[in-house]
């Protein structure tokens, strides 16, 4: 029964951590530490990015082609699975974008009106 | 996609431990960097991470198909309790394999024999058409040439009619292989036709050839023309010698097609072999009609139609001919191939379904009483959130094992019984298409399936229905739950014995019939004596002299081997069937009635027969050698033709008309009266008259069967007495070459296959049901330790605890008994026409399976009922 409910906020979080993770890609290919880095770093640390929603996002992305992975070395000299950013991705990225962005507009839209209506 | 994921799950787990791990030394990395201490760093490290098992549980999850993942836990598991208990598993696989392995094999038969379509064009249109006497016995009688003749003259029903009757020829002489005598049909050139089949080489007879004066055609069968003639399509325009006359072949038959039956090998010209005199008989039956309706019109409108044609016959000329039908029959060509075997087959196929029916319960008995035992775990699986549906599906994916295995087994075991089957049963109609295709294979699988729902339901059902708490409850001191479960055992068991009942009652009446088929008196002896049918050609063999010639040599050689005690010739012998009939009006009685009529069996016999078969002279002599040829007007009759004919009267010197040929138009005198014997063991005695063979008449003596008597192994006369035979005649073929109790085991082979089948069936279920009870009972006691324990701690007797016990044991059987009873009632009155001098309510068929049932019951019983009674109460009282 709490695992339905934890699902639930999985899933409406999941769509804005992809898009938040191709955006990241945008720049270059990375591993799932800089991602991490990069998300929490560019948020001002207000997004915390969490490991274990990070990974089975990331293998989700490669699922559906969206993202292509590969081991190499860190700037450290480490292994690390990169990821990198295909051409379906980067498409799926620039219509969620824009989905985004008119969403963000609506929901203040109606919450712009509220205020108006109880001031 | 999910497949693909769900088969490389492992490795994407080892990469998603690789990445975890490598976050990991990259965020130690960053944090040493900041200034921690290294340890410090790891430590924070992990914190940031998390729970990295559950993430990979999550992602191993995601990865994984649910239900494949349980089928194969449940599979696993169900593996594992069976394994714990392999002596159950073992004999649940057994039993259900043999019950689905029985049921494979009675399906595959049913479905050849009885279901199968005909494999010819439109056959729901072929009817068989019969005569219907006025005589009960002959209901279902083969037609006369004359009435066909009108019927297919005046019938407008019918799109397609032909005649034909059965014929067996000598094939011999055509250049090197040697003479061999073979089954035949003479058919009108309409018979392909009707059927809608054609020849696979060459052609089928068209009207020119089935004519008398044509040439003389024929068509062989598929297997023949392999066989004897190399597959050589040469064959064909070509002339083959059949009975020393020259027969062009003209056609060859597909390797399918078998009819009138599989014996069949050749076919001539019906018109071309019959005598055109013959086919104005009106009261003659001796053939057979088969016909196809017209599209629309019904069974009951063709057949009211060929009934008024008759009947109008009887009418204009019954007076004279009073063995004219008094109208007609007809049924499904189908049908009529299978209707000795219908009522069999089905009652087998009952019997299989029965047996299979009792292994389930059986099953589901076995897995009750094992719920019963495994209810603590079942209630904390419960309790830790195990599902009910999951729990069912636990005991379903158990009995779906056991029958899966089962039917695995079962369908190899089918596969070998159908063998033989196939080795014992040649008399079966279209035995030839008997075999088993994927129609069988998939009942089987469903067969296997419901076996496993219904054995795994009813103990799935019972496990799961109770509270938990309750259960956890639950000690052995309170035992009403356990109860519960005992009644359902117990009710199951019931159903089980009232089944094995019915198949007792069954498999008694069988058994007791053929008991009495065999048992039957023949009326001669049937020890060591050897029969073998020879026919001789009409070509070399047309005037009487030569057939008596041969005859007499033949006796004389035969009788002079060593070893022979005595030998005689005959038609028909004993046992070997009807052999044809005669009207008869006797000289010194006064003239019957119109339209009465008096009829006997017709045999022709040589003066040594009765000697040789010892068939008892009651009155006067036999034949003497000098009774022959013209000088021949002489007849013996039998004890039979006494009582129905001259009741009080001395028949000797008696004189007797027979229409036997235009030219014996004299009385016959009885000069002797010898003891009845059986044309067909089932049947009731026939009247029966001998004429001479010596008299060498044409048509009815160019067949005969010879007998030969000897003191013991007459089987090893067989080579010398065919030798004998070649000897007088290099070209003369014999055929069927048996003893008299083979000839005659042969005709009962249905009758001991039914019987010795369901026997089996029925011991077998009788075992299981013992099984049951046994098992029921012990739960029982162990249920009831600590009462019984309390009850001889304050002075029970072990007697009183014994019949205590016995009384609750026996109970289920009591109940099923008299159910099972009730059913046999049922099922004698579905067997009644498998029965022989056997009554469907025969009394002493119930008691004895009453009494047989009540002892297995008792003796089952007792051991757990004893131990109960023996339990030492200090010991009993301890157990929990």
């Amino acid at each position: 029964m709490p695992r339905a409910e934890q699902e639930q906020k999985n899933e409406m979080l999941q769509g804005t951590l992809d898009m938040l993770v191709l955006r990241t890609l945008l720049t270059g290919p990375a591993h799932g530490h800089t991602i991490a880095h990069v998300i929490e770093r560019g948020s001002h640390d207000v997004l915390q990015v969490e490991q274990g929603s990070l990974y089975p996002a990331l293998h989700r992305l490669e699922d559906r082609g969206w993202v292509a992975s590969y081991w190499g070395l860190s700037e450290n000299n480490r292994r690390a699975r990169f990821y990198k950013l295909t051409a379906a991705g980067r498409k799926h990225l620039v219509t969620e974008t824009s989905r985004w962005r008119q969403m963000v507009e609506a929901i203040g839209l109606i919450l712009g009106e509220k205020e108006q209506q109880s001031s | 996609m999910r497949l693909w994921r769900f088969f490389h799950r492992s490795d994407r787990d080892r990469e998603l431990a690789g990445e975890l791990q490598s976050y990991l030394q990259h965020e130690t990395d960053d944090l040493v960097a900041l200034g921690f201490p290294r340890d410090e760093a790891e430590r924070q490290a992990r914190v940031r991470l998390g729970n990295s098992t559950r993430i990979r549980e999550d992602e191993w999850r995601w990865n994984s198909l649910e239900w494949v993942e349980n089928l194969r836990r449940d599979v696993s598991h169900a593996a594992r309790t069976l394994g714990r208990s392999p002596g159950f598993a073992i004999m649940a696989v057994l039993v259900m394999a043999l019950g689905i392995g029985a049921n494979a094999t009675l399906f595959t038969v049913v479905r050849s024999v009885l279901l199968k379509p005909l494999p010819f064009k439109d056959p729901d249109r072929l009817v068989m058409l019969y005569e219907r006497s006025s005589v009960v016995q002959f209901a279902w009688n083969i037609i006369a040439p004359g009435v066909y003749t009108e019927w297919k003259k005046h019938a407008t029903s019918f799109q397609n009619m032909s005649i034909f009757g059965g014929a067996s020829y000598n094939l011999s002489g055509d250049g090197g292989p040697i003479p061999e005598k073979i089954e035949a049909a003479r058919v009108s050139s309409e018979f392909f036709p009707t059927l809608g089949v054609s020849a696979a080489y060459g052609r089928v007879f068209d009207a020119s050839d089935d004519r008398p004066q044509a040439d003389a055609t024929v068509v062989l069968s598929w297997g023949l023309w392999k066989r004897r003639y190399g597959g050589d399509s040469s064959i064909l325009g070509r002339k083959i010698l059949i009975d020393a006359a020259p027969y062009t072949v003209i056609g060859v038959m597909p390797a399918w097609f078998a009819y009138p039956d599989a014996q069949v090998q050749v076919w001539t010209a019906f018109h071309h072999e019959v005598p055109p005199e013959q086919l104005l008989d009106l009261d003659n039956h001796s053939f057979m009609a088969i016909a196809r309706l017209r599209p629309g019109i019904s069974m009951a409108q063709a057949l009211s139609e060929i009934d008024t044609i008759t009947r109008r016959l009887r009418e204009l000329y019954g007076g004279d001919k009073p063995a004219i039908s008094i109208g007609a029959n007809m049924r499904p060509l189908l049908d009529d191939m299978v209707v000795d075997f219908k009522t069999p087959l089905y009652v087998l196929l009952a019997a299989t379904c029965c047996v299979l029916f009792i292994a389930c319960i059986n099953v589901a008995n076995l897995l009750v009483a094992r719920a019963a035992a495994r209810r603590r775990e079942v209630a904390i699986r419960t309790a830790l959130g195990g599902s009910r549906w999951r729990l069912i599906r636990g005991q379903l994916t158990e009995t779906l094992l056991l029958a899966l295995a089962g039917g695995a087994i079962g369908l190899v075991f089918a596969y070998f019984a159908l063998e033989w089957l196939l080795r014992v049963r040649q008399d079966i109609a279209r035995e030839e298409t008997i075999h088993m295709d994927w129609v069988v294979v998939s009942f089987t699988v469903g067969v296997t399936l419901l076996s496993a729902l219904l054995a795994g339901f009813i103990p799935a059902l019972a496990a799961s229905g109770k509270g938990v708490l309750s259960a956890l409850q639950d000690s052995s001191r309170s035992n009403t739950s356990g109860q519960g479960k005992a009644r359902l055992r117990k009710l199951l068991l019931s159903l089980e014995v009232s089944l094995t009942v019915v198949l007792l009652v069954a498999a008694g009446l069988l058994l007791k019939s053929y008991e009495k088929l065999r048992s039957t008196d023949m009326g001669c002896t049937t020890d060591n004596v050897l029969t073998m049918r020879l026919s001789l050609p009409e070509a070399q063999y047309s005037k009487p002299e030569q057939r008596t010639g041969f005859y007499e040599q033949l006796l004389l050689r035969v009788r002079a081997l060593p070893g022979v005690t005595a030998a005689g010739l005959v038609n028909v012998v004993p046992g070997q069937g009807y052999g044809g009939d005669n009207l008869l009006w006797i000289t010194e009685h006064p003239p019957l009635p119109k339209g009465q009529m008096q009829i006997a069996r017709r045999r022709y016999a040589d003066p040594g027969y009765f000697a040789a078969m010892q068939i008892p002279i009651l009155e006067g002599r036999t034949f003497s050698d000098q009774e022959r040829l013209q000088n021949a007007n002489r007849i013996i009759v039998s004890q039979q033709f006494v009582r129905e004919f001259f009741p009080g009267e001395d028949p000797i010197g008696k004189h007797v008309v027979v229409h036997l040929l235009p030219e014996r138009h004299e009385p016959y005198e009885i000069i002797g009266v010898v003891g009845d014997t059986r044309f067909e063991i089932s049947q009731p005695l026939q009247s029966m008259m001998y004429f001479p063979l010596f008299s060498g008449d044409r048509g009815y003596t160019a067949r005969a069967v010879i007998v030969v008597r000897a003191r013991h192994d007459v089987e090893s006369l067989a080579i010398p007495v065919q030798q004998v035979i070649q000897s007088v005649d290099r070209n003369l073929p014999v055929a069927y070459v048996l003893t008299m109790n083979r000839l005659i085991g042969a005709s009962t082979v249905q009758a001991s296959f039914s019987s010795t089948l369901i026997l089996g069936f029925a011991i077998l279920s009788l075992m299981l049901a013992a099984v049951g009870l046994y098992g029921v009972l012990s739960y029982l006691a162990a249920q009831r330790t600590s009462e019984i324990g309390v009850r001889i701690a304050l002075g029970a007797q072990p007697n009183q605890v014994l019949r205590l016990m016995l009384l609750d044991g026996l109970r289920p059987a009591w109940i099923g008994l008299a159910f099972g009873l009730l059913g046999g009632l049922l099922a004698s009155r579905l067997i009644r026409s498998m029965l022989y001098h056997v009554r469907p309510l025969d009394a002493s068929v119930y008691v004895s399976v009453s009494a047989v049932l009540m002892c297995v019951a008792a003796v089952s019983c007792l051991l757990p009922a004893w131990r109960a009674s023996r339990m030492d109460p200090m010991h009993a009282l301890r157990v929990e």
